[in-house]
């Protein structure tokens, strides 16, 4: 026995599929947690899997002497199928093979020793590499089911209260957690991540905490200020950006460590951090800086077209003025501004590298201010969060 | 992997790529250093101009500018609340003259801020002119000539063809044939072929650069000759648009009054919707009673001479009128209420406006009526659309709707201190210099009015009486012409932006030569300018290309000392 709502088009609120959905809400974060646990497990036995590899590549160094005793052609050929093999992920088959000239000019790779197993540790274009690492796989696996039972959950929670699942803080933080797991496992399929699994799952899962202590809120109508088709659009990609920006921020958090780490070993110095294993796990600090340099590019764009510009109009729209600064909108500014600074630096000299990665970090920091302390503490425009009173 | 950053040019990075082209070709590389300036105005000056117009300075001004908006969020802004400021300052004597000497509640329109952000634009005009004559320059030249030597380059490899393969010069021009399929613009020469692609990178680069420019500029024009004012519209109640019939009116620095359209809106009736879901035990769900749509159905005319038309206003749905934009931005209840003062008269009579203070429109009230004999009189209190009294005797209310509606008021007499000209905040009515006659202290407690009731004031100072109670909506009136083009500039910012970020610029090399075999040795390099992570892609898409056009001899032939043992063929390197 529902009650229709009288004079208006918005439809009741379906509350059995609310109360599903806030369910699965809670099973996925259960799930997150699970898959958390296996990927800090693996994260901890990193040094059993590194001396798993060494073991299987001794063995294998041994087998390819014999192999040049019996006959050098065949171990070339094996040589060959071992790099195609590598490299599968980057390129074609039929290209792979006949590669030999610029294999000349690439020559500058790996130098002998440690840095040799390194290279066949992990993969600077981040494609599978040799370590087999079942406790990750599950582990990824896991995160697949929770991520599932998320998209169930935000999906039932938009159906059951007949408009788009973004009008609160609450539903924000979900949909931020959802996109940073989807992201996440797209880009497993084609790139060797599950070093990030630890940092990404434990975002995750501080974000679904985080949503579900700090900001509760039932499915609900939204107020009329916030029934307009650009709630999908702005608040979207919004979402999709504080996503691609929360992956860069592990991404560059683990650069900082990694080049110190590079320091560490180049000099000869003994730290605790040359001698981390799950650091061998990861790639180059290099590596890390271009991808997350790739990342936080799209992300800027989306920020540049979402909350900015389709912000802007809204705004107009809806409060008569597209650009008013309020705190709301002084943040986003300043986000935009620091990732601006980010992309600068890039193409300044002396600003590349660790630098670069600390405007990164801050970028992101303030992507946490706008949301967490603005909405909170600052009385504005945008202070609809379905907050306690 | 660090030393690997020293021994090669590190292949992604802007500054690093044209080191590596300016080595292939075998230029000395370029002076960074910062010489020390001429004596000289001029040649200060021209120091000062490079200095601004670096790449380095902008990133410093770009970091300030973000610095430097954070305070507009600590402090409470003119441009969003003057009267939060005038609160603030009031409540901060020490602090708060010294923030505002420093334009902390004026931030965005500050020396300082403007200061950097023009800083920052003009550096970035500087920096943009000559890029934009240069790449005009490249665009409308050959591509760059051939380096040296092509195994330099971060991508490079070489083909042997086979005795039965092309000639030189045809092997060339299928190299150039391919290239060109490839989007390429390619130039043949002697014994190479020269190629670039990827030019609209920079276009989008200095697109996304001038459009910020295109940005400012309509922000200031549209500022220049924006107008915005507020109006409180009661039921039945039509406002013209004319300077004298706003509330409040902020024009801009160049807004001249025949600016103002005259147009008319009439408010006709208003219409709140609330939730009012319930489950199956008639228990009201979370989010009962909060606001599901307001509606203002008003009549308009856009001019004196056009018909007038019936529409409604609602919130996200605003009415363009006379080129200006009119937002539903606030509703409330007006209380129809009339006084009669000590000597029969009525001193006052008409809608009164309320401020609701929450969700469920608990509405602060306060009437003036200066004209009333032999005392002025005053009142505040609340209004209440659904009475409660929970036993302490103390009323709330408890929904939004109008189900048990009341006034809760104190009364006051003496002088309401109108008459000596001071303008006053008609929503507040300081108390301190006059005489309670009703008080939920004093003996006569308050005043609790339902409709249709009259209360009699004490002494025998007049009465007052609730009659009805009206809608009042609130409007806002904006006219700003510079958002059309700000829009479109923001657009074209972005569309360049993407351009810039997604797009790859890349130079590609072919040379030909003979080998002592007397065979055709191909070979190719490629450079990639700005960030580039698929050249390696890109390169082995040309290669296979090549492969199909021509007879290639086997690779272990072609360089017998090119299988190096424990290197894999493949190696990949960087990005």
């Amino acid at each position: 026995m529902i009650l229709a709502i009288d004079g208006t088009e918005l439809q009741p609120i379906n509350v059995e599929l609310a109360e599903y959905s806030e369910l699965f809400m809670l099973i996925s974060a259960f799930i997150y947690t699970l898959a958390f646990i296996l990927f800090t497990v693996d994260t901890a036995r990193s040094s059993a899997t590194i001396r798993r590899v060494e073991a299987e590549l001794a063995q294998e160094q041994e087998a390819e002497r014999i192999a040049v005793t019996a006959g050098a052609a065949e171990a070339t050929a094996s040589a060959q199928a071992d790099g195609a093999a590598k490299t599968a992920q980057a390129s074609t088959a039929e290209t792979s093979q006949p590669d030999t000239s610029t294999a000349e000019t690439s020559s500058d790779g790996a130098g002998p020793g440690e840095a040799e197993v390194n290279a066949e540790l992990v993969d600077d274009d981040m494609a599978y590499a040799r370590p087999k690492r079942p406790l990750a796989n599950v582990a990824v696996a896991i995160t697949a089911v929770a991520a599932a039972a998320h998209i169930f959950a935000v999906v039932a929670r938009g159906l059951a209260a007949g408009r788009w699942p973004l009008g609160n803080m609450f539903e924000f933080l979900t949909a931020a957690a959802l996109v940073v797991t989807v992201v996440y496992l797209l880009a497993l399929i084609r790139r060797d991540l599950r070093f990030l699994g630890v940092f990404v799952l434990g975002l995750v899962v501080t974000m679904m905490v985080a949503a579900t202590i700090g900001f509760p809120t039932p499915v609900g109508h939204v107020q009329p200020a916030l029934q307009s088709p650009w709630i999908v659009i702005h608040v979207s990609l919004a979402v999709l950006a504080m996503a691609l920006f929360t992956l860069t921020f592990a991404m560059n958090i683990l650069q900082l460590v990694q080049s110190r780490r590079e320091r560490q070993v180049t000099s000869g110095a003994e730290g605790a951090l040359a001698r981390s294993s799950f650091m061998r796990l990861v790639p180059s600090a290099l590596s890390l800086e271009n991808w997350s340099y790739r990342i936080n590019a799209v992300g800027f764009v989306f920020w540049t077209v979402g909350p900015m510009i389709t912000g802007a109009i809204w705004a107009r729209e809806s409060w008569g003025r597209y650009w008013g600064w309020d705190p709301k909108e002084i943040w986003t500014f300043v986000i935009w501004v620091v990732y601006a600074c980010y992309l600068h630096a890039r193409a300044t000299r002396g600003w590349t590298g660790n630098r670069a990665a600390w405007l990164s970090i801050i970028g992101f920091i303030c992507i946490i201010i706008n949301y967490a302390v603005v909405n909170v503490f600052f009385p504005g425009l945008h202070s609809y969060a379905g907050l306690p009173e | 992997m660090a030393e690997k950053r020293t021994t090669t040019p590190s292949a992604h990075r802007d500054n690093a790529r044209e080191d590596a082209l300016a080595d292939a070709v075998g230029e000395q590389r370029a002076k960074h250093d910062v010489t020390t300036p001429a004596l000289g105005v001029v040649g200060m000056l021209r120091w000062a101009w490079t200095q601004l117009t670096s790449m380095r300075t902008a990133l410093m001004l770009l970091l300030l500018l973000a610095v430097a908006a954070v305070p507009g969020s600590i402090w409470p802004q003119r441009v969003q609340d003057s009267f939060a400021v005038q609160t603030w300052i009031e409540e901060n004597p020490t602090v708060g003259p010294i923030l505002d000497f420093f334009q902390m509640f004026d931030v965005y329109s500050s020396v300082w801020f403007s200061a950097i952000y023009l800083l920052l634009f003009i550096s970035l005009i500087g920096c943009i002119i000559p890029r934009a004559r240069k790449h005009y320059q490249q665009m409308t030249s050959p591509p760059p000539r051939t380096p040296r030597r092509l195994e330099r380059l971060p991508e490079y490899g070489a083909l042997e063809l086979a005795d039965d393969g092309p000639s030189l010069d045809q092997a060339l021009d299928d190299a150039a044939a391919v290239l060109k399929k490839r989007r390429y613009r390619v130039e043949k020469r002697e014994t190479s072929v020269g190629a670039e692609k990827g030019y609209l990178k920079e276009v989008g680069n200095i697109l996304f650069h001038v459009s910020l420019v295109g940005v400012l500029i309509f922000i200031a024009f549209g500022s220049m000759f924006s107008y915005r004012g507020q109006k409180v519209l009661m039921e039945d109640e039509g406002f013209v648009n004319a300077l004298v019939a706003y509330d409040n009116f902020y024009p801009g620095t160049w807004f001249s009054e025949d600016q103002l359209e005259p147009f008319s809106i009439r408010l006709n009736e208003f219409e709140r919707v609330f939730d009012r879901q319930v489950d199956e035990n008639f228990e009201p769900l979370d989010g009962f009673g909060q606001p599901l749509e307001f509606t203002a159905h008003v009549t308009v005319q856009d001019g004196h001479d056009a018909e007038p038309e019936d529409t409604t206003l609602r919130v996200n749905h605003p009415l363009t009128l006379g080129g200006a934009q009119l937002y539903l931005v606030g509703n409330g209840y007006a209380p129809v209420v009339t006084v009669r003062d000590g000597e029969g008269e009525v001193a006052f009579s008409g809608p009164v406006v309320t401020r609701p203070d929450d969700p469920v429109y608990t509405s602060m009230m306060v009437i003036k009526v200066p004209d009333a004999q032999p005392e002025q009189l005053g009142f505040v209190g609340l209004f209440l659309p659904t009475a409660y009294d929970d036993g302490t005797g103390m009323a709330i209310s408890t929904d939004p709707d109008l189900h048990e509606p009341e006034l809760h008021l104190n009364s006051y007499y003496g002088d309401l201190g109108l008459d000596d000209g001071v303008p006053q905040n008609v929503y507040v009515l300081d108390t301190d210099n006059l005489e309670v006659l009703n008080s939920r202290e004093s003996d006569e407690g308050g005043i609790v009015l339902a409709p249709g009731e009259t209360h009699e004031l004490p002494d025998g100072l007049g009465t007052l009486e609730f009659e009805e109670i009206n809608d009042y909506i609130a409007i806002d009136i904006h006219y700003n012409p510079g958002e059309a083009g700000v829009l479109v500039f923001a657009l074209l910012a972005s569309a360049g932006l993407i351009a810039t970020l997604f797009l790859r610029r890349r130079r590609a090399w072919v040379t030909v030569e003979q080998t002592p075999a007397g065979r055709t040795l191909v070979r190719y390099g490629l450079l990639s300018r700005g960030e580039d992570f698929s050249l390696r892609d890109e390169t082995i898409a040309l290669r296979t290309q090549l492969e199909k056009i021509w007879p290639v001899r086997p690779p272990e032939e072609t360089e017998p000392s090119g299988v190096v043992s424990g290197e894999g063929p493949n190696t990949t390197r960087g990005i």
